[in-house]
């Protein structure tokens, strides 16, 4: 996805997961995303990287390259893992004032918010507060 | 009574989640009220909605009838000597605050000790805990255990003469196993130190007889013994009670009020300050009168217990048959808890996973955190093997 515009990745994921009717394929769906995810070095799991308010531990680092965010991210839980995939794919090669603009809207047009409980949507959004703090070079 | 009919009595059962029939495993969390329950919250919210203790007119007389009648018969249940030695509250966690609250303040000094176990939910320690910051005393730790009980021997180390009280669990929300609490009792009025019974899981599961037990305090919540949220027992020794200052102040829990000097008024009504949940304190009449009655299936608990030992990816935390309440905390090698909950919540099993308010318990056991399953006498067998073929199913997913 690395030579598209924002609007198009978003538009992308859209389109990935309508091919998914039934929860446990979107599970699958994100458990292979998650699994797929490029390792994160185990030095770098940190408490400063660690996001706040998820119930499984989510590690999130970024790094600026020719004036663009790339992130990398962990999860000790798959979905987790597949979910925080699926959102730095789509943010990684973008600009921090391009992505500090986004709404985040199409999270919420694939469902993924809705159907997960509370604590888990709370974890979500902390997901992506935190990549919005980055952004805004918070 | 057949399960049919047991299960008839229970309509939040009767439902759909995603399309599939609701299986609900998160009995320890939260029960589900029998028809009883709501049926008698209903009637007394349209027939007598009026505020107790207080006005002559009838509609509160009726309110504070049942309220009182409530209070007698939680007496009963637990075999106190004295209805005013039961306190209404609004739940476990209310009444380990208000204990730690009011006994700490009359009896608890700087240097003195407090003693909780590490199994215990978080509500009987961060009370604690913050009792010990306002007056400089200690908490100490009793550990669990190899086979995941509290030991009386342990216990007994670790008092010394400056324990003011020893706060402990009658059943562990993870564990699921009964603690000897008549043993611990003993050990600590040995040395004259008074004790606080945890009964949140306990109550659901044993006959709890106070003066049995020799505990100074059990505390227990309504909603996890099938009666209406926002309910709560202290029971606590008369002398104790009445030796400690009220901790809220407000109305109804008065003699006499002038700026000068206030007096107040006896043991119960001192520590019920304000308007109580009147209307719902009364469902705990059905709701023990359930509890009391109905059991889990022995069988579900032998299926349950024997498919989770003796499965190799999975370790159940809390063994022991012989002690233990169907209540199933465990980890599966190479899957996260949260994904099997997330993956299982979706197949219609409601369960819990995570830390389950007991934190200092989870590092104990050297987890993050664990699944929970726990049963109540409407659970069918068919749900039971339903749980254990999703579980399959959902690790075969991740793994």
């Amino acid at each position: 996805m690395t030579n598209m515009t924002l609007e198009e990745k978003k538009q992308q994921v859209i389109e990935d997961f309508s091919m998914y009717e039934e929860w446990l394929d979107k599970y699958e769906y994100l458990i292979e995303l998650g699994k797929a995810l490029e390792p994160f070095p185990e030095a770098e799991k940190t408490e400063d990287r660690l996001i706040q308010g998820c119930q499984s531990r989510v590690w999130l680092s970024s790094e600026i390259q020719d004036g663009k965010l790339y992130f990398k991210a962990d999860s000790d839980a798959i979905i987790t893992k597949g979910i925080i995939s699926l959102l730095i794919d789509v943010y990684s090669g973008h600009t921090p004032a391009e992505i500090a603009a986004d709404d985040f809207g199409f999270v919420a047009e694939i469902g993924l918010k809705d159907n997960l409980s509370p604590t888990r949507a709370n974890g979500l959004v902390s997901m992506i507060d935190r990549i919005k703090e980055i952004a805004r070079g918070e | 009574m057949l399960l049919k009919n047991i299960r008839d009595q229970f309509p939040a059962l009767d439902q759909k989640v995603y399309g599939k029939p609701l299986v609900y495993l998160d009995n320890a969390a939260t029960a589900q009220r029998p028809d009883s329950v709501v049926e008698l919250q209903k009637r007394l919210s349209q027939s007598a909605n009026a505020n107790i203790h207080r006005a002559v007119h009838k509609l509160a007389s009726d309110a504070t009838e049942a309220y009182e009648n409530a209070r007698e018969y939680v007496r009963g249940y637990l075999n106190a000597q004295y209805a005013s030695e039961i306190v209404f509250t609004s739940g476990a966690t209310a009444s380990i605050n208000l204990v730690a609250q009011s006994f700490g303040e009359a009896f608890v000094c700087a240097g003195d000790e407090i003693i909780v176990s590490v199994a215990e939910h978080h509500s009987n320690i961060v009370p604690w805990q913050l009792l010990c910051q306002r007056k400089g005393a200690v908490l100490k730790v009793l550990d669990i255990e190899k086979n995941g009980v509290l030991s009386p021997e342990s216990l007994e180390k670790l008092i010394s003469e400056r324990t003011k009280i020893v706060a402990i669990c009658h059943i562990s929300n993870v564990l699921g196993l009964v603690n000897p609490v008549r043993e611990l009792v003993a050990v600590c009025h040995k040395h004259g130190v008074p004790v606080l019974v945890d009964g949140a899981q306990g109550i659901v599961h044993s006959k709890v007889d106070v003066q049995e037990l020799g505990c100074d305090f059990y505390a227990f919540s309504g909603h996890k013994v099938y009666a209406s949220t926002g309910t709560g027992v202290l029971y606590g020794k008369k002398d104790l009670l009445d030796a400690m200052p009220p901790f809220m102040g407000g109305g109804e829990m008065i003699k006499s009020v002038s700026f000068k000097s206030t007096t107040f008024a006896d043991t119960p009504t001192k520590f019920e300050a304000g308007t109580q949940n009147f209307n719902a304190v009364p469902t705990l009449i059905p709701a023990l009168e359930f509890a009391k009655s109905q059991e889990t299936d022995p069988a579900i608990m032998e299926f349950v217990y024997s498919k989770l030992t003796e499965d190799e990816r999975i370790t159940l935390y809390g063994t022991g048959f012989e002690n233990k309440i169907p209540l199933f905390s465990f980890a599966v090698k190479g899957a996260h808890h949260e994904d099997l909950a997330l993956i299982m919540d979706k197949m219609g099993i409601a369960l819990r996973s995570g830390q389950m308010c007991a934190e200092p318990l989870m590092d104990r056991l050297g987890v993050t955190g664990l699944l929970r399953a726990s049963f109540a006498p409407y659970n069918t067998m068919d749900e039971a093997k339903y749980f254990i073929e999703c579980l399959n199913k959902a690790i075969g997913m991740l793994i």
